[in-house]
């Protein structure tokens, strides 16, 4: 099915099943540890030998020699790979560093050698045997020292390296009465998913099966045969389910070809998972930028000028983070500019996590609002409406599919008492506390992805979906059955939903807040095949056909739906595709957080106390699990504003901090009760489900709400992230 | 000493035989130390002898012969095949494993299977089934308070344990008094949750479901 305008009505508006804020689907197993995870198929793959993966200790440079006869001879070993073992391997489309290093290092940690062994204990303590001697190179670890000579870099293949601009910029930000001009920055992020990295690889004769941790099935499966240079068709990829991604398991990762080379090797089962320390510097992480905000403005606080500029650091061949795309989209303005720079660094892969581009870009958009509306004496939520657009500021006759910021922003403020905000900074305590709140506009773009799925009528009258989606904690499993549910007229007890394996249909994967509206569009393009199949073997025209209460119904003939699965089970299916309804639209979500802080006067201390997000983001496919999608965001929010930041050691090239101890990322005593609200709407130029993704917004500008509380507390702003108290410490306000 | 290159090659045989055995690695070390040898591979670890270790585990007794190297994570994940208990970190920094011995909460990625000979194990498969959830399992459903589900089998033994030890009167870092009987308050249900990180960030859900729970016991 293609889908290339608006949708009219259809069965999923009927909102029977879709749209229900039902339990997850996988709960029970999850909470009774029977949910299978990568690591964790014993059935499946039983008398798995176990594999460790050996990490580089220098950033860039040679192995000059390794011995790994200690290894091979101690006990229980059973094989030791290394690069010169393994032979030539290919590199995967999207990784950009090799998932297998040596003699070459591109960076700290990447994998040289795999240990296999009969116990995890007798590999990781022969793993501790293998001797290497490097020649290190020397490395570019310093992103403010590179970023001075770092060119312009493109945030897409498809557009040339250059600044966007609308209008002149210089000369309107020259001629405009109102100014600001300042430097953010944002840290090095790991996902810091609870489930490390892990793959199960088993053989059979020139067939792999591999389960794995991974949110896109399809790119892990052609990347991983791309890596091992066999056809993809002999790889079974399989991610039932995965313990959190974040964007750091879009990609296949060396566990799952450490896997598949340690079994080849050692000729059995091999499972490998990271160790946690090894995976911070093996994986990928959001890179640190380097941000410069202008804003101009008339007096009466309308934006004329607008520039963001960004600059961020990877490997060779690697790719900028796009810090700057809100900008081009959020607010009006005549004049604008927005830029990216790449400097080559030789830290470990940046890469996407979770609203990448967004995250830190409206981590220093939001606080630049923030202090603009300081600066023209104006409310920071009514200087975010003064500036509000309904179409695309580069191309006015683009509109937005919908777009309602400014009822965001007013409903949130209106429920959070907003207007009790003293908006002179530092006024407000209670006790030891200095008290403040903050505001900002949540933005990210809805993207979607051809998405395909199977559905089976069975003879119990039970519908089965198959589809290579995975759930990552987002809820694919219950709104993918809420949506066949809803199609075929069926309770959601009689869907069965079989998610993540490589041979089941293509679909979006799990990644840019793209899954929930495509993976489920792809079912409901499925459905509508299944429902016409159904009304023929019924004899019914499937135009008037009615679906519903586990009934077809036509005119004033009605039958069971499993009728007509009585002579054969019913399969089809079939892959949702997309016209260009997003050229002619731009199809953006939307939202407010409103934060509000205690900082404790004497020690700096920052606490959150109140947290609220109002969102719009189309159709909410089931408002429980999205709304722990907006709450699990504004979490990692606080995470990226108070806490979160990798520690570069600049002289030999790693992130120091490799741990959840020395990493720091929100506990319970953190995150205080959190309300979500959603926009009650269906936009129906992005799918036949109306619905768009909610995964990331959460996210974008919860950073920059919690900054912001911080400084109308105390006063004091900071413009690089994390907001620690030794950033603010010694220019508190003086203590009586 | 950094700058040292003998002491760095002996310092990886250190830590190969640390794994093994703390006291090979100290006489490692020292050896190293006086001779300096540059050359000298690491001594061989002796392969270390299984060990047998009895533990009953929701309530079946379990006979094992163990490498004394593994964890009590191990034994449950990798020996008997109990995967409801996670490895999230493996160094006590994450709360996934977290499983009760005798009715205490502890990491069990911290302790070796062989110390507790004869103790008394509960992990989530031990507190409800699918069919039959344990109240705090049905009030992590009802309340949401999961997402990709990997740290959800520790935060919900932590959250029984917790209940536990507030009943029991055990204070922690936020009660108010080291003498007054802890009361099941938000704040204090969340320091003590502290230890059970969950990146998917449910803490507001979690927090929902256990005070559901303590209000029912209450």
């Amino acid at each position: 099915m293609k889908f290339d305008t608006p949708a009219g009505t259809n069965p999923i508006d009927r909102m029977k099943v879709v749209g229900k804020p039902l339990d997850r689907i996988d709960g029970p197993a999850k909470t009774t540890g029977m949910a299978p995870y990568a690591y964790e198929h014993h059935r499946e793959a039983p008398n798995a030998a176990y594999g460790y993966i050996v990490g580089a200790a220098i950033a860039k440079g040679r192995i000059s020699s390794m011995n790994v006869a200690d290894a091979k001879a101690a006990p229980g070993v059973l094989a030791v790979v290394t690069a010169s073992e393994a032979g030539k391997l290919g590199k995967g489309k999207y990784n950009t560093a090799k998932l297998l290093g040596g003699p070459e290092i591109d960076h700290y940690h990447q994998a040289i050698a795999v240990v296999v062994a009969e116990t995890f204990e007798q590999a990781r303590a022969a793993a501790g045997l293998v001797r290497v001697s490097y020649a290190r190179a020397t490395g570019r670890f310093d992103l403010e020292e590179a970023l001075k000579t770092a060119p312009l870099a493109s945030g897409s293949q498809d557009t040339p390296p250059k600044p966007d601009r609308v209008g002149d910029f210089e000369q309107a930000f020259a001629a405009a009465p109102v100014k600001l001009d300042a430097r953010y920055t944002t840290p090095d992020h790991s996902h810091a998913m609870m489930e490390p990295f892990a793959s199960i690889a088993a053989w059979e004769g020139d067939r792999l099966n591999v389960w794995t941790s991974n949110q896109m099935i399809d790119w892990g499966r052609t990347d991983l045969a791309t890596t091992l240079g066999m056809p993809k068709e002999k790889i079974r990829f399989m991610s039932p389910y995965v313990g959190g991604g974040f964007g750091g398991k879009l990609f296949l990762r060396t566990d799952a070809v450490m896997a598949a080379l340690g079994a080849k090797a050692a000729g059995r089962p091999v499972k490998v998972a990271m160790s946690r320390p090894f995976l911070m510097n093996n994986t990928t992480h959001r890179p640190a930028t380097r941000q410069r905000i202008r804003i101009g403005a008339n007096r009466d606080g309308k934006i004329t000028a607008i520039a963001h500029e960004s600059g961020s650091g990877d490997l060779p061949n690697g790719r900028p983070e796009t810090a700057v795309t809100q900008t081009r989209l959020l607010y009006a303005g005549a004049n604008r500019l927005t830029s990216l720079r790449l400097a080559v660094l030789d830290l470990p892969e940046g890469n996407s996590m979770r609203a990448p581009g967004e995250a830190p870009g409206m981590m220093a958009l939001e606080v630049a609002m923030d202090e603009m509306a300081e600066t023209l004496g104006l409310d920071p939520v009514e200087f975010r409406i003064r500036n509000d657009t309904q179409v695309d500021p580069a191309k006015p006759e683009r509109r937005f599919s919908q777009r309602n910021l400014v009822r965001c922003l007013r409903e949130g403020a209106d429920r959070f008492g907003w207007t009790r905000r003293n908006a002179q900074p530092a006024q407000v305590s209670d006790g030891r506390w200095l008290v403040g709140m903050g505001v900002a506009a949540a933005f990210r773009n809805h993207v979607s992805l051809p998405s395909g799925a199977r559905v089976r009528l069975g003879q119990d009258g039970i519908v089965t979906v198959e589809t290579d989606m995975t759930d990552i904690g987002t809820g694919s499993y219950t709104i993918i059955a809420q949506t066949a549910a809803e199609m075929m007229g069926l309770p959601i007890e009689r869907v069965v939903v079989k998610l993540g394996d490589s041979s089941f249909p293509v679909s979006s994967g799990s990644g840019g807040q793209f899954g929930a509206g495509s993976s489920t569009s792809g079912v409901y393009a499925a459905c509508v095949k299944l429902r016409d199949a159904v009304a023929q073997r019924l004899g019914y025209s499937s135009a008037d056909a009615v679906f519903d209460g586990g009934k077809v119904r036509s005119g004033n003939r009605s039958t069971d739906l499993a009728e007509a699965a009585r002579a054969g089970e019913l399969v089809v299916e079939d892959t949702m595709e997309w016209g260009d309804l997003d050229k002619t639209y731009q199809q953006s979500t939307f939202g407010a957080h409103f934060v509000e802080v205690g900082v404790d006067r004497f020690t700096g201390m920052i606490r959150i106390r109140r947290m609220l997000a109002v969102a719009e983001a189309g159709r909410i496919l089931n408002p429980k699990s999205a709304r722990s999608q907006m709450i699990g965001a504004m979490t990692m929010g606080v995470g990226g504003a108070l806490m979160e930041e990798l520690a570069v050691d600049k002289r030999f090239g790693f992130f120091v901090n490799h741990d959840l101890a020395g990493y720091e990322v929100p506990v319970h005593a953190d995150i205080p009760h959190q309300e979500v609200i959603f926009l009650e709407e269906v936009d129906p130029t992005v799918s036949p489900m109306k619905a768009k993704g909610i995964g990331e917004l959460g996210l974008c500008g919860v950073g920059a709400a919690v900054a912001n509380a911080v400084y109308n507390a105390t006063g004091v702003r900071v413009r690089d992230y994390p907001v620690t108290l030794d950033k603010h410490l010694d220019r508190l306000p003086a203590v009586a | 000493m950094p700058n040292s290159p003998e002491i760095s090659i002996s310092r990886r045989g250190v830590l190969a035989g640390s794994a093994a055995s703390a006291v090979i690695a100290a006489t490692t070390a020292g050896a190293a130390q006086r001779a300096a040898p540059a050359t000298l591979a690491p001594l061989p670890a002796p392969a270390p002898q299984p060990m047998p270790v009895s533990l009953t585990v929701n309530g079946k007794v379990q006979r094992l012969s163990l490498d004394p190297r593994t964890t009590l994570l191990d034994a449950l994940r990798e020996h008997l095949h109990l995967t409801g208990t996670k490895k999230g970190c493996d160094h006590g920094q994450c709360g996934a494993c977290t499983v009760m011995v005798e009715g205490v909460r502890i990491n069990s990625c911290l302790s070796l299977a062989v110390m507790h000979e004869g103790d008394t194990i509960t992990t989530i498969e031990g507190l409800g089934t699918p069919d039959k959830l344990h109240p705090m399992q049905a009030a992590f459903v009802k309340h949401d308070g999961y997402q990709c589900g990997y740290c959800t089998p520790g935060q919900i033994c932590s959250a029984v344990a917790v209940l536990d030890e507030i009943k029991r009167g055990v204070p922690s870092h936020v009660s108010v008094s080291l003498t007054d009987h802890p009361q099941a308050t938000n704040i204090e249900m969340r320091e003590r949750m502290s230890g059970n990180i969950c990146r998917c960030g449910a803490y507001s859900n979690i927090a929902e479901a256990m005070a559901e729970i303590a209000g029912e016991n209450a």
